[in-house]
């Protein structure tokens, strides 16, 4: 099929990333909300994962069409 | 067990499924023909056709099911994995595609078509169809009970929208549609369920931790104080470890007949491989898909183990939920987990991928369906090809499409029925497990014995289910409480677990069908010459080269390397 799965994939989890993170920055100082997960900032770990797995995709996908 | 989800819970949920429908759209443009509709072309790359073909066994179902068995059994759990699954796909990968992917079949019934003959294929096409759209009606029904318990959603609404949803995506991109979503719902489920295998071993201390915590509750339960850390240790016997199955019963019954059954001949999984875009490519996607799926059980079971351990840990404040008989629901145990430890935000990211994995179950399902229904029913019984070619694709693709629209409304039926009557279930199920068995007999013995005749294989099957059912009617576990479990016509022995008549019920079925297919093979007539046999047939087809492909993209290094690292892991967690 002429879509390379890759750049959905990057762009998804791009997004998704860029939320999280922020939504942990946002989050930071909320003992309450993190309680939960041992006090460690979760959203902010998950959502910088995503980010950089998103970023590598994209970057791969581009890498991939150039070659094409 | 209710969550309260935030906004971003649902934010998180509804960019998963604005891409899920977006790469429908966009594959949309390619869908010019049955071909591509249905088998996608035949164009998938190795990693994409690999990853989807882990992640079309990766439903939710299996999922829930895998880390409540984590939480049941400990880590003799994993045996589904390196012993249950590892070997039969490399099996698949080196042996078998070669002759499902060159045969140029366009699914497992067509195979038994090409080498048997037309009843053969006939009875299985019907079969595989009836079973899988019941398979999807049944993953829609837990899909929507689940959301009605968890997320306090409305049971039809979650049906409809579920059903809308995956209707959506594979009427627009068909097989490539489906695939390139168990793609996407791989990575989610991955990222989505990793906080809480963080979370829950940092909790106890990390592995170690782990295994202290569970000693006191092996000893409780009379096994030895790792029993639930070990995979091997305590097989000898069936009573000293907690899965209650013996060595030989794992290595015969999970490793032999019930996973190759499994991996080998159902086209749900092996369409996967069938959509890569070369022989090589074909025979690479089990093997590249085998390489995460060794290491699944880090992701689902192991959450499991630790719930075990959590539950006994004073002080955790973490439980299962309990049914009216005061027993662990565990198939909820990932639901608790995810309650337990994750906040806002990665929450709708966990939830998130126990949707997809849902839905993606049903597309997988749907799209399997769609071809069996189109090329192994519609072509061969209503409609043949006329030999205009272009007219022909086009037909079929419309076909196609309205197989896919009947098959998501059956679903939506089937899921209606399950809601009705609660054994539906454990009975398909059961019904799932004695059909593979007799197949994979007969379809070995298709590829591998030249010899092996249309008639012998058709009667084989059917002695084989026949046989499958009289000792599901004969036999039944310990604490059966209705029929469906066994013993509806005596109740000659009884099993200590289920799982342990599951495997004798597949391993007699299994050999009864090798037997008559082989004793009748001998007494019939061969109606098929070596010619028409290339290509089908082991010893008939010319072996495939490899000395043109580098050495790591080669079928045969990449099985070694995925070998290695399954004895490695056994070795390490014995």
């Amino acid at each position: 099929m002429g879509l390379d799965i890759k750049y959905p994939i990057g762009l998804m989890f791009t997004i998704l990333g860029i939320m999280i993170t922020i939504y942990g920055f946002a989050t930071i100082n909320d003992t309450t909300l993190y309680q939960k997960s041992l006090g460690i900032n979760i959203n902010l770990w998950s959502g910088i994962s995503m980010l950089v797995f998103g970023i590598v995709m994209l970057v791969l996908s581009k890498k991939n069409k150039k070659e094409e | 067990m209710n969550f309260d989800l935030a906004w971003i819970d649902y934010a998180v949920m509804a960019v998963y499924f604005i891409f899920v429908l977006g790469i429908g759209w966009a594959l949309k443009r390619f869908m010019k023909d049955a071909n591509a509709f249905l088998e996608a072309g035949r164009s998938m790359p190795a990693w994409v056709a690999g990853l989807a073909f882990i992640s079309t066994n990766l439903g939710a179902l299996e999922v829930m099911g895998m880390t409540g068995s984590g939480a049941k059994y400990g880590l003799l759990t994993a045996h589904f994995y390196w012993v249950g699954a590892i070997p039969a796909m490399v099996f698949l990968a080196i042996f078998m595609m070669p002759f499902y992917y060159g045969s140029k079949a366009r699914s497992v019934p067509e195979y038994l078509k090409l080498r048997f003959d037309e009843k053969t294929r006939g009875m299985n096409a019907f079969m595989f169809a009836a079973m899988t759209i019941l398979a999807s009606g049944i993953s829609m029904y837990a899909l929507a009970i689940l959301t009605e318990k968890v997320l306090g959603w409305n049971f039809h609404v979650s049906l409809i929208v579920s059903a809308a949803i995956v209707l959506g995506y594979t009427y627009l991109g068909g097989l490539s549609s489906a695939i390139y979503n168990e793609v996407l719902q791989f990575f989610i489920i991955v990222i989505g369920l990793l906080p809480i295998v963080f979370l829950s071993l940092k909790q106890l201390g990390g592995w170690s931790g782990l295994e202290q915590a569970l000693a006191p509750v092996a000893i409780q339960n009379n096994f030895a104080a790792d029993a639930y850390t070990t995979t091997w240790k305590y097989t000898g016997s069936g009573g000293s470890n907690p899965l209650g199955v013996p060595w030989y019963g794992i290595f015969m019954g999970l490793g032999f007949v019930l996973s190759f059954g499994y991996w080998c001949t159902n086209f749900l999984i092996v369409q996967r491989a069938m959509s890569a875009e070369s022989t090589t490519a074909a025979r690479n996607t089990p093997l590249i898909g085998a390489l995460p799926k060794m290491f699944i059980p880090f992701l689902i079971i192991v959450p499991g183990i630790a719930a075990l351990a959590l539950m006994n840990l004073p002080g955790s404040g973490f439980s299962l939920p309990v049914n009216a008989a005061g027993q662990p629901i565990y198939d909820y145990t990932i639901i608790a987990l995810l309650k337990q430890y994750l906040p806002a935000g990665v929450l709708g990211l966990g939830i998130t991928a126990l949707l997809a994995s849902f839905m993606s179950g049903m597309a997988g399902n749907v799209s399997a369906f769609n071809t069996v229904w189109t090329y192994d029913i519609y072509q061969s019984y209503i409609r043949p090809a006329t030999g205009n070619k272009e007219a022909d694709d086009k037909h079929y693709l419309f076909v196609g499409r309205m197989a896919t629209v009947f098959g998501v409304l059956v679903s939506v039926a089937a899921a209606y029925l399950a809601s009705m009557f609660g054994n539906i279930m454990d009975f398909l199920q059961t019904i799932f497990s004695m059909i593979n068995a007799p197949l994979f007999a007969v379809i070995f013995l298709g590829m591998f014995w030249k010899r092996s005749t249309g008639h012998a294989a058709f009667a084989g099957l059917i002695a084989g289910l026949t046989i499958a059912f009289l000792h599901h009617g004969l036999t039944f576990p310990a604490g059966a409480d209705t029929l469906v479990k066994g013993g509806w016509i005596a109740k000659l022995h009884e099993y200590p677990v289920e799982m342990a008549q599951n495997f004798w019920t597949a391993i007699y079925a299994c050999f009864t069908s090798a037997l008559v297919t082989v004793v009748l093979s001998l007494m019939t007539k061969q109606q098929k010459t070596d010619e028409d046999l290339k290509g089908l047939v082991y010893s008939l087809t010319p072996k495939l080269q490899e000395s043109h492909v580098v050495w790591y993209k080669r079928s045969s290094s990449l099985a070694i390397l995925v070998i290695a690292i399954a004895l490695l892991l056994t070795i390490l967690f014995w």
